[in-house]
């Protein structure tokens, strides 16, 4: 099959499952409570319309080929710096460190994606990035809670744009046997860690009963992260024959994306909460920011990166 | 009444406006009516009073003008083109001389034809945190207006967008949140007042330790 066949086939796949999951929202929206609000049935239905969306953007950005993925990703860093950057304090000392972080240095890590330069693309923020903003906000001679500013800044980088980076980048693997495949890794990366999210979510509203953590985040259960890690761990078993593994190292990689995606929601949350906020932003209807969609993605994708590149190229 | 280039002119800036902060308006005790209004914010970008413009429903933008420096807004043609035909700013003199126009009386003017006012009544941009002390203008047409409702709106991150003498904006996402209305109090003295005024807005604000 060649790729295109083999995308086709995929997003069918997803788009039949969309389907289904619309009919059954459709279906509890009018059997089970016909005119009364639900909180819990409403916001299902905002879910599954964003996924959508959500999925007709990626299927769009593989069709376009290797400048739509690059250009979607960079997009979603974006918005996912503005969100973190917007709650996070900053002084008028630090806004040439915020135009160099949004206008210099986003920009030019995708732009080392799309002339496949690696060396470049894996220091350029964790040592050039980190040594550029802390000068940068230092000629803003204010040293109200420098430190403290210029952790945050540097840290949003990483995750919102370094760690995020590292989906389009899986394009510049060279995999031998695998040649012109490599959007379906792009493919199996995204459907492991958000179906994660998503059986997560079921399993939780579905079984849950044992609060995982209350002071993170109140909606997580055991049931929930047990479930939903064991059944997507299942789906990326399941989608081995698209990738280079074998259906066992299939299922191990799609726990590690698993364990790393939940532990990414996590640690994004404890911020949340410690800033007082429930959602990064209200983007996506009925998901909340950008933020909340991809930071599973952000905590996984390098780890996945990095699997590939030592053992399979 | 404004042409229909400057409803184009005025609708464009409120969509670059929103695109570029994305900005959510959040009603807090309160929701978009046609009441003659003041809405007080807080002050530290010219972008400000387009922010609260671009928030209020279309029907509304059109009765509501916003009030602003003239000292800034009179220099240079596009400036006055956009504030007095686009925004149909009140432009009120910060100094007052002798024989000037009295921008209280100005701005109690466009009430009694019917207009809404945006206005910010620390009288100048706030570079640092938190908010300065009010001058005495919405005291004065508070007593005038027993009848406008006070609206207090917080304005959350403009200041770090655009901060003053900032060329390139940086793109963070801006909240705006309208708190509920205030009344004057009978024989409220005027401090009181506008203290008072200052706390319901400071109290908008989110905490940001």
């Amino acid at each position: 099959m060649t790729l295109n066949d083999t995308l086709i086939t995929l997003f069918g796949g997803i788009f039949a499952a969309l389907a289904v999951a619309s009919s059954v929202g459709a279906i509890l929206k009018f059997r089970l409570v016909p005119e009364a609000p639900s909180g819990t049935i409403d916001n299902l239905n905002a879910r599954i319309t964003a996924w959508w969306w959500m999925i007709g953007l990626l299927a769009a950005a593989l069709w376009i080929g290797k400048a739509g993925i690059i250009a979607l990703f960079a997009f979603v860093s974006f918005q996912s710096l503005r969100e973190y950057m917007s709650i996070t304090c900053t002084r008028r000392g630090d806004h040439r460190a915020l135009l160099w972080s949004f206008f210099v240095l986003l920009p030019l890590q995708y732009y080392l994606i799309a002339i496949d330069w690696y060396g470049l693309f894996s220091i350029l923020i964790p040592v050039y990035g980190f040594l550029l903003l802390p000068i940068s906000a230092s000629l803003g001679a204010d040293t109200t809670r420098f430190l403290e500013r210029t952790a945050k800044g540097q840290w949003g980088l990483m995750i919102c744009v370094y760690c995020l980076s590292h989906v389009p980048a899986l394009l510049t693997l060279a995999i031998p046997g695998y040649e012109g495949f490599n959007p379906l890794l792009i493919v199996f990366l995204i459907l492991v860690a958000q179906s994660s999210d998503v059986l997560q979510y079921v399993w939780g509203k579905l079984f849950g009963k044992h609060k995982l953590s209350s002071a993170i985040s109140p909606s997580k259960t055991v049931e929930g992260l047990v479930g939903g890690v064991l059944s997507s761990t299942a789906v990326g078993a399941a989608l081995w024959s698209f990738t280079p593994f074998t259906p066992w190292q299939a299922a191990f990689i799609a726990l590690t994306i698993n364990v790393l995606g939940f532990f990414g929601g996590f640690v994004l949350s404890a911020i949340k909460r410690d800033r007082g906020i429930k959602d990064w932003g209200s983007m996506i209807e009925g998901h909340g920011g950008m933020l909340d969609r991809v930071d599973s993605i952000s905590f996984s994708a390098p780890v996945f990166f990095h699997i590939v590149r030592f053992w399979w190229t | 009444m404004a042409t229909f280039v400057e409803q184009f002119v005025a609708s464009t800036l409120c969509l670059l406006a929103r695109l570029l902060t994305g900005v959510r308006p959040i009603w807090h005790g309160t929701q978009p009516d046609r009441r003659l209004r003041i809405y007080f914010a807080n002050h530290s970008s010219h972008g400000d009073f387009l922010l609260i413009w671009a928030s209020l429903p279309a029907g509304l933008r059109r009765l509501t003008r916003p009030v602003a420096a003239s000292d800034y807004w009179l220099a240079g043609s596009l400036r006055r083109y956009v504030s007095g035909r686009v925004f149909r700013a009140v432009l009120i003199d910060r100094k007052v001389t002798r024989g000037g126009r009295n921008p209280v009386q100005q701005m109690s003017d466009a009430l009694a034809d019917g207009n809404s006012l945006i206005l910010f009544p620390e009288g100048t941009r706030n570079p640092g945190d938190g908010v300065l002390p009010f001058k005495s203008g919405l005291f004065h047409l508070a007593k005038k207006h027993p009848e406008v409702e006070l609206v207090p709106v917080w304005i959350e991150n403009l200041g770090r967008v655009m901060p003053k003498g900032a060329f390139i904006p940086a793109p963070l996402l801006c909240t705006l949140v309208f708190g509920a209305p205030l009344q004057m109090l009978a024989d409220e003295k005027r401090d009181q007042f506008l203290t008072r005024a200052r706390n319901a807005l400071l109290a908008l604000a989110p905490d940001n330790d």
